[in-house]
């Protein structure tokens, strides 16, 4: 499975099974709309989003079964799979799915099964499956971006939504977050970097993630670069972090707008779908009063009622699979601009203290300080990094962008398919009728 | 001109009563446009549109538009010696209107053809109502001829003098019309709508028809009305996506690989946009059609009531008559069946003089004879219009539910050749996405 093909699972959402080359994730895939097989299985997985009992669901008994199944769909999945994996290279795949509502006394929230599949040495198991709430999500990335500063790190969708405006216990809303922290985890875990992270095998291996102790050597590291707040100014940010941060400005400001273009596309639509509805009743009405033009009008009536449902359709489709991606790139961009800013922070400290150890030198001609070199390894090794991420980034960008713009294209075609069919099949009617009337006439 | 004579007298020719047999021949040619009407013979059409400046009837400089009718000998013409070249002549809406008004009042149980609208209704915002304004005024040319052309294959109106003038003639038409007395003809009681009369018999094929193109209005009109909401929506839709086609030129700017590929489907945008003005254009014939139905049901509602109308006079003259006959049986036997202020003086006066009687009861048999010659009269020309408009009626019919039956086949038409331009932009934006 090629890294290309993985994203743009991540990305499209909408990617019948089939698709998915790798054994693994297609079992997992597989595993995820059955529940009628988990209550066979393990017995306890009759809780469903919508009845709100707390499922304990990280048992040794569920994890055990999990496995076996998993076992047991591999073998079924190596005949036809086999030869599209040989391709592949990665050793790393990780699933968020299945939401449940948790109700205590204390709060209500909704957990996630995170399943992992891995061959690597760091994992005791090759599998796991955990559930995850979003404060655990959040708690990764706060330690991912501390652990690892140089790194861009892949955006979260937002933490804070609007209390009444959106109900944050909505299938929609939980389908959406469901599928943004699948695309987060997807993108560390795809990263070469990140996926080593401890705190990442902890968060998918761990049974219970102690979050407070959790690797505290670790969180060490990004806390001196915290502390080094302002106080310098710049010299000369390099010319490639100034086109990539110019870029982010301008990239954010395209997106805003395709985001408004996108969103006021959609109230139109739903404005142009009500007057729709009301054009095919007033058809289905006046045919009423009609005797030889009944047929005819009733039949207009239902073309304009099936584009109808063909609309709908197409800007749900809309609203589900394009949206979301366009949140997720101005979060993105957001972490690429912080990371850049990170990294202006370190120049800064590192061109300071050469400042002042070279006025220490024509005073006193000590050699260079340690630290100095330090720092400027730090610089460099970021540069580096976050070099190597912008890229990594401009091709996934480049990937999701192209598969977002195509599927906007296909959703489009295929209304208008659906509309056209529903006019051809009126004509044939229609003519149908008036040759019919010819004949009657003739006879 | 000697062309245009010889062709008015066959004209006129053809104007004869038509027995049932042929005028059913006649409803069935004209189905096909060129039946035995007028249209067989000539050639009609309203070739353009142009603006004048003048003064009108009260000496305000006013702004009008003239059309330009073409008439021709049609080809098939048997004295074709001469080349056809057409004739053409000028006219003003409101010539078309006083036509159609004194078609309306001259064959009362004929439903006449529609005008185009004289000011535009049922617009959506992107559509004038100017009546200056060009679309507009194609749009009306359009339906002018299309008005010309259902006359001229009317199997009765198409060989009226009178139109047959207002298509060969330009000068002293007015007062031609004028001098058939016409207007005089205008039953006040006609416009005072009809719930004054209280027919006691109505003929439920009439009363099923008004309520039937009461209904058509409503229907029609709330069409129309919703589908200038549909236009205007569905032209949002597409001008907002046009905004697309900026966004994304502009992106292209800065991105290296993809920029050629959202550069060009942001022009596939920009086409898609532009393409909502031709597709609604189109459609706004479809709406033509629908409108030129929708005042069709006045022509209608109009026969019903000329019919209402006759048939309450003829009401009257029967009670009329039955009331002079009870008098006169009154007078003959002496018995007063209802009680009377002559029946009092009789009773308290005593009798009339033989004399007085006699003459009274041959003033009354006169009176009765007339009003029986009344009735007979009213009984046959209501019998009369009862045939002839339902005659018409019935043609219009057939008529209608040909033409809408097209209209709604062409409208699909319509629909399917926009879903087309909506595949073939977004396949050809899709291309440029797949090249990014």
């Amino acid at each position: 499975m090629s890294v290309g093909a993985a994203r743009g699972l991540a990305t499209s959402g909408q990617k019948p099974i089939a698709e998915i080359l790798h054994p693994l994730s297609a079992a997992e895939e597989q595993l995820s709309p059955g529940p009628d097989v988990f209550v066979n299985v393990g017995g306890e997985k009759e809780a469903g989003l919508t009845n709100g009992t707390p499922v304990e669901t990280s048992s040794p008994a569920s994890a055990s079964s999990l496995f076996n199944r998993l076992q047991l769909d591999d073998d079924l999945d190596a005949d036809t799979r086999d030869p599209f994996a040989s391709t592949e290279t990665r050793d790393l795949f990780v699933t968020v799915d299945d939401p449940k509502k948790h109700v205590s006394t204390m709060e209500t929230y909704i957990t996630y099964r995170v399943s992992t599949k891995t061959s690597r040495i760091e994992f005791n198991l090759p599998d796991y499956c955990v559930r995850r709430r979003y404060q655990d999500f959040d708690w990764l990335r706060i330690k991912l971006e501390d652990s690892q500063p140089t790194h861009l790190i892949p955006p979260l969708p937002e933490k804070f939504v609007m209390k009444g405006v959106v109900d944050r216990f909505s299938e929609e809303f939980v389908e959406t977050r469901m599928k943004a922290l699948d695309k987060f985890l997807k993108r560390v875990a795809d990263h070469p970097v990140l996926s080593f992270n401890p705190h990442l095998n902890a968060f998918l291996s761990a049974k219970d993630l102690n979050k407070r102790q959790g690797l505290a050597l670790l969180t060490k590291v990004g806390e001196s670069v915290k502390q080094v707040a302002g106080g310098y100014k710049l010299r000369a940010r390099p010319a490639e972090f100034c086109a990539m941060g110019e870029y982010l400005d301008t990239f954010s400001q395209k997106l805003g707008t395709i985001d408004r273009i996108a969103q006021r596309i959609l109230r139109e639509q739903s404005e142009y779908l009500t007057e729709l509805r009301e054009y095919g009743t007033v058809y289905s009405s006046w045919a009423a009063s009609e005797e030889e033009l009944q047929r005819p009008l009733e039949g207009v009536s239902g073309s304009v009622t099936t584009c109808c449902g063909a609309l709908e359709e197409l800007s749900e489709n809309m609203s589900q699979d394009f949206l979301p991606v366009l949140r997720e790139y101005v979060l993105y961009i957001e972490s690429m601009k912080n990371v850049l800013r990170k990294r202006d922070q370190s120049q800064a400290e590192y061109e300071g203290r050469l400042e002042a150890a070279i006025l220490r030198k024509q005073e006193d001609r000590t050699p260079m300080p340690v630290e100095v070199e330090k720092c400027q390894d730090k610089v460099e090794c970021f540069n580096a990094d976050l070099k190597a991420d912008w890229e990594r980034w401009q091709s996934n960008k480049r990937q999701d962008f192209k598969q977002l713009l195509t599927g906007m294209a296909d959703k489009n075609i295929n209304y208008y398919e659906k509309c056209q069919a529903a006019w051809e099949s009126l004509i044939t009617l229609l003519q149908d009728k008036q040759t019919e009337d010819k004949t009657s006439e003739t006879n | 001109m000697a062309d245009f004579g010889s062709n008015e007298e066959v004209a006129v020719i053809g104007n004869t009563d038509l027995t049932s047999a042929e005028s059913e021949n006649n409803i069935i040619n004209t189905m096909v446009e060129r039946g035995t009407s007028l249209l067989n013979k000539m050639e009609i059409n309203v070739a353009e549109a142009e603006k004048r400046t003048g003064k009108n009837t009260v000496n305000m400089q006013e702004t009008y538009t003239v059309y330009l009718i073409e008439t021709r000998p049609a080809e098939n013409v048997p004295e074709g010696g001469t080349p056809a070249i057409p004739d053409s002549l000028w006219r003003r809406y409101s010539d078309f209107e006083l036509l159609k008004t004194y078609l309306m009042v001259t064959y009362s149980y004929i439903v006449v053809p529609p005008l185009p609208e004289k000011r535009a209704e049922f617009v959506w915002h992107k559509l004038s109502a100017d009546n200056l304004d060009p679309d507009f005024v194609e749009r009306r040319r359009v339906g002018l001829e299309n008005f010309l052309l259902r006359v001229a294959s009317h199997p009765v109106l198409s060989n009226d003098k009178i139109f047959f003038h207002f298509l060969t003639e330009e000068k002293g038409w007015r007062e031609a019309v004028l001098e058939t007395g016409f207007q005089d003809k205008v039953d006040p009681r006609l416009k005072s709508l009809s719930a004054m009369l209280r027919v006691k018999n109505p003929d439920k094929r009439f009363t099923a028809l008004k309520h039937y193109s009461d209904e058509l209005n409503i229907v029609i009109s709330q069409l129309l009305r919703v589908r200038a909401r549909v236009a205007d929506r569905l032209y949002g839709v597409y001008k907002v996506h046009g905004n697309y086609g900026r966004v994304f030129s502009e992106w292209s700017a800065i991105e290296k690989e993809m920029g050629d590929g959202l550069q060009s489907a942001g022009h596939h945008m920009d086409t898609y946009a532009a393409s909502i003005d031709d597709i609604l254009e189109e459609e706004e014939h479809y709406a033509d059609q629908l409108k030129e139905y929708l005042f069709y049901t006045d022509a209608v509602r109009s026969v019903c009531r000329k019919h209402e109308l006759i048939q309450y006079e003829l009401e009257m003259a029967a009670q009329d008559l039955a009331h002079k006959k009870q008098q006169k049986e009154e007078l003959v036997t002496g018995t007063v069946r209802v009680f009377s202020l002559k029946g009092m003086t009789s009773k308290l006066f005593g009798q009339e003089s033989q004399e007085q009687r006699e003459s009274r009861l041959a003033a009354l048999e006169q009176s009765i004879q007339e009003g029986e010659e009344m009735v007979k009269e009213k009984n046959t020309e209501c019998q009369d219009f009862v045939r002839t408009a339902w005659e018409d009626i019935e043609r219009f019919k057939e008529q209608k539910n040909r033409d809408l039956r097209e209209a709604l086949i062409s409208y699909a038409i319509m629909q399917i050749s926009m879903c087309k331009k909506g595949i073939q932009v977004w396949s050809n934006a899709k291309e440029c996405f797949n090249k990014m």
